[in-house]
């Protein structure tokens, strides 16, 4: 079972949920927690993970053999990202902006290009001191694109089928994020009861329900219901499985690196009763 | 000599554009003859590579210099392997025809 916990809005409790979703389940068998906010994980903060694996993430970028190049210009024009040029005598390639698709290797008439693994992050497991599997993924400073890393992070993943993985997603409602998504079995959408929450929510429920995946709204930081944000959630079907009060004692045990079940373990019950209500929604949907 | 300059229009008249790899069209004029043409920008629409891009049409028109108001890293390196001068428009210049004027009198300023 796969889940992933997003918002669209960042700073809406992501991280704070998914770790201790996480943790409250590794009771019933094994779990993974997945950081997938490459450009900035945070995970660990909570989790404190001992990590004992570390790869590097890559991008195959193109090397053209000089002495083979005819210069006919074809990976040029077949390049959709502009990551090559011809420039005089030579071809010229910019590498941050190659997406790694091979487009250029593939149509070289004089098979004049070879594939460099070109580092672009690095991928990290371990586990934690209660026994939840740890990965994250993590963006070197300077590189412009996240989701390679994200795939390679999810890739590296081995589950049984009876694995749980919370993966934790990157905040926003962009590339990063659709790959994250991909595949999973249901959305956990962290929503502020906020104009700016609410307006954020709407992109995120426009791309799950395009990509067809099952949601539940988990409701952070309440005072009182949010009536927008109710009826949007009526609106388009979505059940709000949890409410978290607005609550300054949570706030400042997360400030010190505690978890929210650590804060106060009933969470603990609340988090493992959401995840039932996930199960059946899923199993309902099977029928 | 072959120069381009970046504008907002097509005509020798039309406003510079500061942009190199945004701006809509480019203007090519050889500064020999006095002939000249009016381009789209081949890059102007991509989500990214547009300095690539339009680096790379500038590079085909066999040009020897490049005016604008600035260049991205990428048009930078481009040109540099090229071996094309880039220059800058000065803060009194506003139509192309102004820029060519100055460019002629070598009163514009290299980018580096």
């Amino acid at each position: 079972m796969r889940i992933v916990v997003a918002s669209g809005k960042g700073g809406t409790g992501k991280t704070t949920i998914a770790t201790s979703l996480a943790l409250s389940l590794v009771v019933n068998g094994e779990v993974h927690y997945v950081d997938c906010d490459v450009e900035a994980p945070n995970g660990h903060i909570f989790l404190k993970p001992q990590i004992t694996h570390q790869s590097n993430a890559v991008i195959r970028i193109p090397v053209i053999n000089k002495d083979a190049c005819s210069l006919c210009g074809r990976c040029v024009e077949v390049c959709q990202f502009h990551a090559l040029a011809k420039i005089g005598k030579m071809i010229m390639t910019f590498p941050q902006l190659c997406h790694g698709c091979g487009s250029c290797t593939v149509n070289c008439p004089e098979s004049a290009i070879e594939e460099l693994a070109n580092p672009i992050g690095v991928i990290e497991s371990g586990v934690t001191a209660h026994g939840l599997n740890f990965s994250q993924g993590r963006l070197n400073i300077s590189e412009p694109m996240s989701t390679p890393v994200i795939r390679q992070l999810k890739k590296s993943i081995t589950t049984k089928d009876e694995s749980i993985v919370v993966l934790d997603a990157p905040p926003g409602a962009s590339c990063s994020v659709v790959e994250t998504l991909r595949g999973v079995d249901f959305v956990l959408l962290v929503a502020e009861p906020t104009p700016f929450g609410v307006h954020d929510l709407k992109q995120m429920i426009g791309i799950v329900t395009e990509m067809g995946i099952p949601a539940g709204v988990i409701i952070n930081r309440e005072k009182a219901m949010f009536m927008p944000l109710k009826d949007l959630c009526t609106e388009v079907h979505i059940p709000i499985l949890m409410n978290i009060p607005f609550n300054r004692r949570i706030a400042a045990g997360l400030a010190e690196g505690l978890t929210l079940i650590e804060i106060n373990p009933d969470y603990s019950q609340r988090l493992q009763d959401v995840y039932r209500q996930i199960s059946s929604i899923i199993a309902s949907i099977k029928e | 000599m072959i120069a381009i300059f970046t504008a907002q229009d097509q005509f020798l008249e039309s406003t510079k554009d500061d942009r190199f790899g945004r701006c809509p069209w480019f203007i090519k004029m050889d500064t020999v003859t006095n002939q000249w043409e009016a381009f789209q920008n081949p890059g102007v629409g991509h989500t990214s590579g547009a300095g690539v891009a339009a680096a790379q049409f500038v590079i085909d028109q066999k040009a020897e210099a490049v005016i604008s108001g600035d260049f991205g890293p990428h048009a930078v390196d481009a040109f540099h392997a090229a071996n094309i001068s880039m220059f800058l428009y000065s803060k009194d210049i506003s139509s192309i025809q102004q820029a060519v004027e100055s460019f002629k009198q070598e009163k514009l300023s290299l980018f580096s």
